[in-house]
């Protein structure tokens, strides 16, 4: 009796626990998730700024400063995954080309506004990328510990589903833009 | 592979530290024989080094910052220094530290903190000035590394062990010496096999445990950069760092023989030149470059 009473509580105790762990793992993939939102939020903030810091020098470039700012209109509006990464690389090739066109206009390489916002939005990239790169670990994390050995188990009793990585098509919005004024 | 790197890593230094440990214990057991009762020795031992440990647990950091003349700075004095570090929590899911400058023109940069929630990097003026985004991505990612792998405090811990180990050995030797242990000892009688195992333990213990501590960093050094790679999936901007630092000339005025192996590089030159020894706590730089070039 006793020992049958020993193995429930320890059978009770170890499912608690891989439990606890599954929840705690598919929590943390929709934490990584949510900051991949907040610095694609950032971005779309930080545009209208620049925008209106490029517009005084670019008189002749208007085409460029429309496309992104109707790029960002774009990915902001944009209602499916699929959408959004296909906006969002537009997006960033057009900030690009934006930071290209800038090059040949000294004033404006040297305004500290600019170079702010710049620095902003350099960083706002390389936190969407590593964003997307935690996510995609804490990901990992979670499908591997629905496979292991016992939390299978119990991920299979409770319905923990495998988890998405997050993927681009386009292998040029894998790599940070690098956006210099050299 | 950098994972199994990373694992490696992790092995040697758990065995070292347990080396370490084994040896306090066996030293406060002979020093503790010698006296009469090896029990009481190791009960001294742990003593010690509890009290020590939780010493440097508690006032570590600050200590630490306050020796090397790290003030704090906001995210107005330095946005990119402030982005980048930003960046690399975001990419390691580290909560953000707070942020240190170093006034000085040596290129230098560590980590300090019992953990992750109470981490601190400080950089020098130096190193902001050298570096270009990329370089400084790559340092701050290897500082970064040392909090998230708790390197921080295991080295703590340590020089916790390695410290105390001194400080029994040289009570001991001086108890020896100016005749505070003798009578004890005579009245004991026929301890004199013990008392030359004490003697030989009590100045080798120092040497042997200096060297595991100085393996241990030097092992700590390879794991952050590697990790460091891993973070950043971009390891030339950490082997560009490293070189910058290694071939500039000048001295950290605010490092001595205490806090040179927190630093990224061993700040102090001369020691740099034989870093193959024993007793060097990093490993060479262009060992590390070339392990990051593997990558």
């Amino acid at each position: 009796m006793m020992i049958f009473l020993i193995v429930v509580i320890i059978v009770v105790v170890m499912v608690t626990g891989l439990y606890n762990t599954l929840v705690k793992l598919k929590k943390r993939c929709e934490n990584g998730w949510a900051q991949i939102d907040v610095q694609l939020k950032r971005r779309y903030d930080l545009i209208p700024n620049l925008v209106e810091t490029a517009k005084g020098y670019m008189k002749h470039e208007r085409e460029v400063l429309e496309n992104v700012t109707k790029a960002r209109q774009q990915a902001i509006d944009a209602t499916n995954i699929k959408d959004q990464a296909a906006a969002e690389n537009m997006l960033t090739s057009t900030l690009k080309s934006l930071f290209a066109v800038a090059e040949s206009y000294p004033d404006l390489k040297a305004n500290t506004n600019m170079l702010a916002v710049q620095e902003e939005l350099v960083s706002t990239e390389n936190k969407i990328s590593f964003a997307r790169q935690h996510f995609n670990d804490t990901v990992m994390a979670y499908n591997t510990r629905i496979e292991l050995f016992p939390s299978n188990i119990i991920a299979g009793m409770f319905n923990f589903a495998e988890r998405d990585f997050f993927e681009l098509d386009n292998e040029m919005e894998k790599e940070v833009p690098k956006v210099s004024f050299e | 592979m950098m994972y199994d790197r990373i694992a490696a890593n992790r092995r040697n230094s758990i065995i070292l530290v347990f080396g370490v440990m084994t040896f306090l214990i066996t030293l406060g057991y002979f020093l503790g024989e010698y006296y009469g009762s090896g029990y009481f020795g190791i009960g001294l031992a742990v003593v010690v080094g509890s009290v020590s440990a939780l010493v440097s647990y508690f006032g570590g950091r600050g200590v630490i910052l306050r020796i090397s003349r790290a003030g704090k700075i906001e995210k107005k004095d330095h946005p990119q220094l402030f982005n980048v570090v930003d960046e690399l929590a975001i990419a390691s899911g580290l909560p953000m530290p707070d942020i240190y400058v170093i006034q000085d023109s040596a290129p230098n940069a560590f980590a300090t903190g019992r953990d992750p929630g109470h981490a601190a990097v400080a950089i020098t003026t130096g190193l902001l000035e050298k570096l270009d985004r990329d370089e400084l991505q790559g340092v701050m990612a290897h500082e970064l590394s040392h909090v998230q792998n708790r390197d921080i405090l295991f080295s703590m811990m340590v020089g916790v062990m390695v410290g105390s180990i001194a400080l029994l050995s040289d009570f001991f030797l001086r108890s020896v010496f100016w005749g505070g242990g003798r009578k004890r000892s005579k009245n004991k009688g026929g301890s004199v096999p013990i008392m030359i195992i004490a003697l030989i333990l009590a100045i080798l213990a120092p040497i042997f445990a200096r060297i595991m501590q100085m393996a241990v960093s030097r092992q700590r050094e390879y794991l952050a950069d590697a990790s460091a790679a891993q973070m950043t999936r971009y390891p030339n901007g950490l082997a560009s760092a490293l070189k910058k630092i290694a071939e500039d000339p000048e001295v950290l005025e605010v490092a001595n023989r205490a806090t040179q192996h927190l630093y990224i590089v061993n700040p102090i030159k001369p020691f740099e030149k034989r870093a193959k020894s024993l007793f060097s706590t990093h490993p060479p730089i262009e060992e590390r470059i070339s392990r990051l070039m593997d990558m």
